[in-house]
């Protein structure tokens, strides 16, 4: 309970006004926006910097922003016991390990399952680290494999642009931009292969990346 | 602490003209419910005109220290929506960062009455900085283009919206009827007013097109009948608001309409040239607050400068 009114403290006095106010958000194709309050789902983006997790939480109301956890690098965000509580506590971010040796996928993925079945949404790069610039990498299948394990969770596209001007990979001082945020329909695992059906995600984000592209060179 | 005079005058003033958008609202819903006309684009307009209105109002009733707060933080998000609007360079960002500290720099020398200095601040000390910065970043392709986006967008929100603060600090002895919240009200209303005479008068008459290339909906029936409407209602604020005469109110009233128009225009050839509509969206179905404030980048250094002309003001750095 504690740890929830953090949360909500966290993002309703600080995140979104910094997001909304210093920031500043344009929201294409808002009906695509999943109803969290009403069922999981599994949000995927790119990723360039690390204000696209405040960014993406914030596109949703406080309540729902309770129920979304980000999963992130275990070894960059929780290898201390102070940055573990913090990210945990402010953000509700769930670990995952890179590195997993022999660990099976029930294993590996035990803290999403758990949330995922428990109603709780997810955000995940599938990109798996943050980009130097605004290309998108090769999308790992992790996502896929969530997505088959929860076949009743949609996976909702987004493509993010700009937190890669605001704060780049290694810069320490933002700049302020507006970003723009597209969001695409929620699709559900086919039972197709995992690599046919990350690739199909992946091919979502960059048609939502080439919408951005025709709407900027007009 | 400092706080802003509100005479007499002004108050009369601004419950006219509450109580003038309170009526238009109402008028515009009564249209759009009993006709089929579609009035959501008039609707839209007063909604902004109102929470513009409010804003202000809001901001300047506390002290001086909240309304400079509040420029700020106009100049600041109008200069964030003019720089997404553009693709900067990547190399960029730290001559960003260092354009961005210019706004508060120029609100604070305002603030203590160092006018001479706040002519020269964005104008020539940021226009030697900018270069300095952008040179230091070592990259030669686009440095002109980039270096005259930033210079320009300095210039516009925050060295030309700057002139809102100026005109606050104007001493009360220059205008004993409203104040210096007096003009601020007057330049202000006006020009969103023009805004909106314009674009009714252009609905109601509108046939030949004076810039068919840069805003298709701007006709000369518009502008004329903008320039009238709003020239009467320069008269009408002036004489409650400022020592100006009469005849000097109606040269005013069609300087700064003309100009008001000229402000807006630029803006739309900018965002044309760009390719987008709309600056952003912080205000659902209006734009961005620089779409809302494009016309008061020219109509408040050239009412300001005419009013300092005329009265010949001296400030006193306190």
């Amino acid at each position: 309970m504690f740890e929830k009114i953090l949360k909500y403290l966290f993002f309703l006095c600080i995140v979104k006004p910094y997001i909304y106010l210093v920031l500043g958000v344009n929201i294409n194709n808002a009906d695509n926006l999943p109803k969290i309050s009403q069922g999981p789902a599994i949000i995927v983006a790119n990723h360039n910097s690390h204000v696209d997790t405040l960014l993406l939480m914030s596109l949703f109301s406080m309540p729902q922003i309770l129920k979304i956890h980000p999963v992130a690098a275990a070894d960059y965000f929780c290898n201390t016991k102070l940055k573990s509580f913090i990210f945990k506590t402010l953000i509700g971010l769930i670990p995952l390990k890179r590195k997993f040796g022999k660990a099976t996928k029930e294993e590996l993925f035990k803290d999403i399952n758990e949330a995922l079945r428990a109603g709780e949404s997810i955000i995940i790069y599938p990109e798996g680290t943050r980009g130097e610039d605004s290309t998108i990498k090769e999308f790992k299948s992790g996502v896929a494999h969530i997505a088959a394990m929860n076949p009743d969770v949609p996976v909702v596209p987004f493509y993010i642009n700009g937190p890669d001007r605001i704060l780049p990979k290694g810069a320490f001082m933002f700049v302020p931009f507006i970003a723009d945020v597209y969001v695409a329909e929620g699709i559900k695992y086919d039972g197709t292969p995992t690599k046919v059906f990350t690739e199909r995600i992946e091919k979502i984000v960059t048609s939502l990346k080439e919408e951005h592209k025709k709407r900027e060179e007009l | 602490m400092e706080h802003f005079v509100f005479t007499d005058n002004v108050k009369l003033a601004l419950v006219v003209l509450y109580s003038v958008i309170f009526i238009l609202m109402a008028v515009v819903k009564v249209i759009d419910t009993v006709t089929e006309k579609d009035m959501e684009n008039m609707w839209v307009r007063l909604k902004s005109f109102f929470l513009i209105v409010a804003f202000f109002t809001l901001a300047f009733c506390f002290n001086k220290i909240v309304a400079f707060l509040f420029l700020t933080l106009i100049s600041y998000l109008c200069f964030k929506e003019f720089l997404s609007l553009i693709p900067t360079r990547r190399t960029d960002r730290n001559v960003l960062l260092w354009a961005y500290l210019s706004i508060p720099i120029s609100y604070y020398i305002i603030y203590i009455n160092w006018v001479a200095l706040f002519y020269l601040w964005i104008p020539l000390y940021m226009f030697i900085l900018i270069s300095v910065r952008m040179v230091m970043a070592s990259n030669v392709e686009g440095f002109l283009k980039n270096l005259a986006v930033i210079q320009y967008g300095l210039m516009s929100t925050v060295y030309a919206l700057g002139y809102l603060g100026l005109l606050a600090i104007i001493p009360m002895q220059y205008n004993p009827k409203g104040g210096a919240i007096g003009l601020l009200f007057f330049i202000l209303v006006f020009t969103v007013s023009n805004d909106f005479i314009q674009m009714f008068s252009g609905k109601l008459f509108g046939k030949h097109k004076i810039i068919p290339k840069v805003s298709p909906n701007k006709t000369w029936e518009g502008l004329i009948g903008g320039v009238i409407g709003s020239t009467l209602l320069a008269v009408i604020m002036g004489v409650l608001l400022t020592p100006f005469s009469v005849p000097q109110l109606v040269f005013a009233g069609i300087v700064l309409s003309i100009f008001g128009f000229f402000g807006d225009v630029t803006m739309s050839a900018i965002k044309r040239d760009l390719g987008v509509k709309d600056t952003s969206t912080l205000i659902p179905g209006h734009g961005g607050i620089l779409d809302r404030l494009d016309s008061l980048l020219f109509t408040a250094p050239l009412f300001f400068h005419y009013f300092a002309y005329t009265y010949s003001i001296v400030f006193t750095r306190g």
